[in-house]
C-alpha cells in the first residue's frame, strides 16, 4: 500500500483527503466522525466575527440536481457560516486539534473587510492549535450582500490587501479560498500571492439555482414561495474546478503556488485528476454530504492502489505531473489525425453514434441495411461525439493515422513532424519559417 | 376441504387465500420509483429496434422518456395513439419475443429494458384517471359494422369512431372484449381489466354495443352490406383442433380455451374443479396458460405433452419457465396415443415421438400418467362460413384487411398472420384508415 501522507505546506496529514468548510465541519460531533472515518485533515466550517451569530433559513438551504436513477450529480446551498457562536466552535476545535494531532485541522474565516476584525479573531484562532487558516473570499449567497465572501473574492485588491493583514497578524499558514465567480481566476490567485498567502484553495462554489418549481413558479429551493441564488457543488461542477486549478498552475505568475483543489471530487480518481493538474491535496464536501463519511476509505485504498500501480511511493511524486501537458489551443498538433472506429464485436446496435453524427456533426457514419455502423474516414473529422454518447465504454475508439498516410478527408499525407496554429498558412499571424 | 390429493374432479383444493393470491397479478405494477429506475435504463436507440419489433410500431423511446421525465398521463398517449389497447397488451404481449428481445440492452447485458412493465405503468395511469385522451371528429354520416367486439375489432370500432364515422359493433358473446375477456390467463388481466378497458375505450362515443349477436345466426354478412357503408370483420378463431386419439370422448377430457374462458368468468375460484392428475396437450400459450392455472387451482400434478422438443414449442421460453417454475412438468416429444378410463378419464398413454426429416412419427415407446383431466390445446382454427375468400383456411386479404368482398375488411385472428392480442388491434387499426379513407373518397 502506497504511502499517502501528505505534506501541504508545511502541514501534514496521513492523506490528502480534507473535508471541506461546510456543513460536515460545523462542530465537534461531526469532526471527530470524520477523524475516527479516517479523512485526514478538516476545514473546519466558516467563523464568523465576535457577537451574535448568523441565523440561517428556517426553510430548504439545498436544491440537487440528478443523473439516472437519481444519483446526485450536483447540490446547490444558501446556508450560511456557521451560525453558532464564535467562543463555542474555537473551544471545540481546541479540543479536537487537541485528540487528534496528526490530523490538519484549518479553520475557515470570513470576518467584515476591516484589519480590525481581522487583527481581532487570528490570535482566537491561534489560541486553538489550528495548523493553518483559510480565508472565506469565495461564498457567493447571503454573506456576500454584506460585502464579505465572494464580494471580496471578486475583487483581487481586497483579497491581497486581506490576505496581507492577516500574515501579519497570524504566524502559521494562510490559504485563501478563492471564488470561481469570477471571469479570470488567475487574477485573485495572482493577488493571493501578491498578498503573501502560502495557498489557494478552489473552487468554492458557483452561483446557481438549480431548478423551477413550475407549480410555484419560484427558484428552488424555495422558501415560502421566493427562491435565492446559490453555491453549485458536486460532481457536475468537476470540469470547472479543474480548469481553474490547471490554469493557475501552468500560468508563469502563480506557477508553483500551493493549490488545495476542491470542486466534485467524489473518486479517487478525481483527486488524482486535481493533484496531477496541480493540487497539492483535495478537499470535499459533496461526496461526504451524499454519502457519509465512510466515501473516504474508497479514496484513500483507491489512490493507494493506484500509485502502486504506477510505482509511486509518495503524492509528491505526481502532484502537477500533468501540467506541463495543458497547453493553448494554438499550441495543439494539428498534423495529429485520427478517425473514430467502431468495434462491430462490441456495438449493440443503439444508433446513438449515427444519430449524433449524422443529425449534429458530421454526417461521417453510414447506417448499413443490417443495422451495422461504420465510420466514413473521408467525413470523420474525430470530433468524439461519437465516443461521448456511446452507451458501451471503448465500443468506440480513436485511431491515430501514422505518418504517410493519406486521410481521406483532406486529401493530405499525414505528417510525421507536428505543426500548431502558430505556424499554419491561415493563420494572418504566423511566423515564417526560418 | 378438499386438496391437491383429492382424488378426481374437485373444487376447492386450495384455501381461499391461497387462491386470490395465485390469481392476483403475475407481475406487480411498477411504482413510480421502480417505474423511474426501468426508465432510466432506455438509451433511446436512434431508429429503435423495439419499435420495430413492435407490431403496433408504438414508439417506445419515447414513451419511455416522458415516464423519466414524469408524465406517465403523456407517455400513455404515446402508446395508445398507436395502440388503443396498449394497457392490455402491456399485460398480455409476449415481450420477450417482440419489444424486449430486440431490445439493445438484450446484446449489452442480457437484460432489456423492461418495456412491457413500463407501458403498464403509463397506460394505468390514464386507466386510474379515467381519462380519454382522443376526442371524435365530427360525424361524417359514414356507418361501418364491426363483427366481433375483441382487439381487432375494438382497435378498429375505436379508430373509425374517432375519425367520426358511425359504429355498430357486434358481438356474438355476452360481453366484449374477445379473447381479452375470455382467452387470457386470469392472473396476467386482474380486476377485470379487460371489462374496463372497454368501457374506457367506449369513452370515445359514436360506437353502439350489440352482445350476444352472431354473425350467420342473428344476422348475414350480405345484411351488413347492405346495411352498412363498410364491414369488417374481427370474429377471431371459432374453432378448435380436434383430437384424433382414443377416448377422446371420455369425461374428463376438454378443451383448454373452455376451461380458460370458465376460470376468467368464475366469480368464485373455490367452485371450479380441477382433477388431481391434468395433463395438457399441445405447447402453445393456451397449453401453458391451462397447465399454470390447473396447477394455481390446486392440481397435485400437471403435465404438459407436446410432440415436438422443447426448442420447438410454440409457446416462448419465458412461458416455458414460467410453466415449470409454478410445478409443471413438460414432457416433450410425446403424443396422445389413448385416453383409458371407465366412462371417465383415469390415465393418459403417450407415445414417444422422433424427427425423421422434418416428419414427426411415433416410436412406438409408450408411456402412462395418471390423467383424470385432460386438455385439448393443440389449437384453433377459423370456423368458415359462407363469405369472402379463403386462403389457407383463413380469410384472405390484401393490403390493410381488404377482403374479397365488396365493402368488407377483416382483421386479427381470422385473417393470416401471428395469432397474438397486439396484432390483431395492428389490423383493426390499419383496416380503420383505409376503410376510413375508402368512405372519404381518399383511398389510393
Amino acid at each position: 500500500m502506497a504511502d499517502l501522507t501528505t505534506d501541504f505546506i508545511g502541514i501534514k496529514s496521513p492523506n490528502p483527503f480534507w473535508l471541506a468548510s461546510a456543513p460536515p465541519t460545523d462542530k465537534e460531533y461531526n469532526v471527530r466522525r470524520a477523524f475516527e472515518a479516517g479523512w485526514g485533515g478538516v476545514v473546519w466550517k466558516t467563523l464568523g466575527a465576535e457577537g451574535p451569530p448568523v441565523v440561517n433559513v428556517n426553510g430548504p438551504r439545498y436544491g440537487a440536481i440528478y443523473g439516472a436513477d437519481r444519483r446526485l450529480m450536483g447540490l446547490n446551498n444558501i446556508e450560511l457560516i456557521t451560525d453558532r457562536p464564535l467562543e463555542t466552535n474555537l473551544e471545540e476545535m481546541a479540543r479536537v486539534k487537541a485528540d487528534y494531532p496528526d490530523r490538519a485541522l484549518i479553520a475557515s474565516i470570513m470576518v467584515p473587510c476591516d484589519e480590525a476584525s481581522w487583527k481581532a479573531i487570528l490570535p482566537r484562532v491561534m489560541e486553538t492549535g489550528a495548523d493553518g487558516i483559510e480565508l472565506n473570499f469565495g461564498c457567493p449567497h447571503g454573506m456576500a450582500e454584506r460585502g464579505m465572501g465572494s464580494a471580496v473574492g471578486q475583487v483581487p485588491e481586497y483579497i491581497e490587501m486581506v490576505t496581507r493583514w492577516c500574515k501579519q497578524y497570524y504566524d502559521r499558514p494562510v490559504i485563501v479560498k478563492l471564488t470561481p465567480n469570477i471571469t479570470d481566476i488567475r487574477g485573485p490567485a495572482q493577488a493571493a500571492k501578491n498578498g503573501g498567502a502560502d495557498a489557494v484553495s478552489l473552487i468554492n462554489t458557483i452561483n446557481s439555482i438549480t431548478s423551477v418549481d413550475l407549480d410555484l413558479f419560484a427558484p428552488e429551493p424555495t422558501i415560502d414561495g421566493k427562491g435565492t441564488h446559490g453555491g453549485y457543488c458536486g460532481p457536475a461542477v468537476k470540469p470547472i474546478a479543474l480548469n481553474m486549478v490547471a490554469e493557475i498552475a501552468r500560468d508563469p505568475n502563480t506557477h508553483g503556488l500551493p493549490i488545495s483543489g476542491i470542486g466534485g471530487v467524489t473518486t479517487w480518481r478525481d483527486a488524482a485528476e486535481f493533484m496531477v493538474m496541480g493540487a497539492g491535496n483535495v478537499q470535499v464536501c459533496t461526496a461526504a454530504m451524499t454519502y457519509g463519511f465512510k466515501i473516504v476509505e474508497e479514496m484513500k485504498r483507491g489512490l493507494s492502489q493506484w500509485m502502486d500501480e504506477k510505482g509511486y511511493t509518495s503524492t509528491s511524486e505526481f502532484i502537477g505531473k500533468g501540467v506541463p501537458n495543458v497547453t493553448d489551443w494554438q499550441y495543439l498538433n494539428l498534423n495529429y489525425v485520427t478517425k473514430a472506429r467502431i468495434s462491430q464485436d462490441d456495438c449493440i446496435k443503439c444508433g446513438r453514434c449515427f444519430a449524433a453524427c449524422e443529425d449534429t456533426s458530421h454526417q461521417a457514419i453510414w447506417m448499413h441495411e443490417d443495422r451495422t455502423f461504420e465510420v466514413n474516414d473521408a467525413e470523420c473529422v474525430a470530433c468524439n461525439l461519437c465516443v461521448d454518447v456511446c452507451p458501451v465504454e471503448n465500443c468506440i475508439t480513436m485511431e491515430e493515422l501514422a505518418p504517410g498516410v493519406v486521410d481521406p478527408r483532406t486529401g493530405r499525407e499525414v505528417s510525421a513532424e507536428p505543426g500548431n496554429w502558430t505556424q499554419h498558412p491561415n493563420n494572418p499571424s504566423a511566423q515564417a519559417a526560418e | 376441504m378438499n386438496s391437491p390429493r383429492t382424488p378426481g374432479l374437485a373444487a376447492s383444493r386450495l384455501d381461499t387465500t391461497t387462491l386470490v393470491d395465485n390469481f392476483s397479478d403475475l407481475h406487480a405494477p411498477l411504482d413510480p420509483h421502480e417505474a423511474a429506475v426501468a426508465a432510466d435504463r432506455c438509451y433511446f436507440c436512434h431508429d429503435a429496434p423495439c419499435v420495430t419489433a413492435c407490431p403496433t410500431d408504438i414508439d417506445i423511446p419515447l414513451f419511455i422518456r416522458q415516464i423519466s421525465t414524469g408524465q406517465p398521463e403523456a407517455s400513455a398517449r404515446t402508446i395508445l395513439e398507436q395502440n388503443i389497447l396498449g394497457g392490455m397488451c402491456a399485460r398480455v404481449c409476449p415481450t420477450e419475443t417482440l419489444c424486449e428481445e430486440a431490445c439493445v440492452r438484450m446484446t449489452a447485458e442480457h437484460k432489456p429494458v423492461e418495456i412491457g412493465r413500463l407501458q403498464r405503468y403509463a397506460t394505468d395511469a390514464v386507466m386510474r384517471a379515467n381519462s380519454h385522451p382522443f376526442t371524435r371528429a365530427a360525424e361524417t354520416g359514414k356507418t361501418v359494422a364491426v363483427v366481433g367486439a375483441g382487439p381487432a375489432g375494438l382497435a378498429c370500432a375505436h379508430r373509425l369512431a374517432m375519425h367520426g364515422h358511425t359504429v355498430s359493433l357486434f358481438d356474438a358473446k355476452p360481453k366484449p372484449g374477445g379473447l381479452n375477456e375470455y382467452g387470457i390467463a386470469a392472473y396476467k388481466s386482474t380486476e377485470d381489466f379487460a371489462a374496463r378497458e372497454v368501457d374506457w375505450l367506449m369513452q370515445i362515443g359514436g360506437i353502439t354495443l350489440h352482445t350476444g349477436r352472431k354473425l350467420g345466426e342473428d344476422f348475414t354478412l350480405n345484411e351488413l352490406q347492405t346495411d352498412f357503408d363498410a364491414v369488417f370483420l374481427g370474429i377471431g378463431l371459432g374453432a378448435v383442433n380436434a383430437l384424433t386419439c382414443d377416448g377422446n370422448d371420455k369425461g374428463g377430457v376438454a378443451d383448454a380455451v373452455s376451461f380458460i374462458e370458465d376460470l376468467r368468468q368464475a366469480a368464485d375460484l373455490s367452485k371450479l374443479t380441477i382433477g388431481r392428475d391434468v395433463v395438457v396437450i399441445g405447447g402453445g400459450m393456451t397449453a401453458v396458460d391451462a397447465a399454470v392455472q390447473a396447477k394455481l387451482l390446486g392440481a397435485e400434478n400437471v403435465t404438459i405433452s407436446y410432440r415436438r422438443t422443447q426448442a420447438e414449442m410454440p409457446a416462448s421460453r419465458y412461458e416455458q419457465d414460467l410453466a415449470t417454475a409454478k410445478g409443471v412438468r413438460i414432457l416433450s416429444e410425446t403424443m396422445p396415443k389413448a385416453i383409458h378410463g371407465n366412462g371417465t378419464a383415469t390415465e393418459i398413454e403417450l407415445e414417444y415421438t422422433t424427427s425423421e426429416n422434418g416428419k414427426l412419427k411415433g416410436t412406438g415407446e409408450t408411456l402412462r400418467l395418471r390423467a383424470d383431466q385432460v386438455f385439448r390445446a393443440i389449437g384453433q382454427t377459423f370456423a368458415a362460413f359462407d363469405g369472402p375468400d379463403l386462403d389457407h383456411g383463413k380469410i384472405a386479404v390484401t393490403g390493410a384487411g381488404r377482403t374479397s368482398a365488396k365493402g368488407v375488411w377483416a382483421g386479427g385472428d381470422c385473417t393470416k398472420g401471428e395469432d397474438l392480442t397486439v396484432v390483431a388491434v395492428a389490423d383493426g387499426r390499419d383496416a380503420a384508415e383505409d376503410i376510413h379513407a375508402t368512405l372519404m373518397g381518399t383511398a389510393q
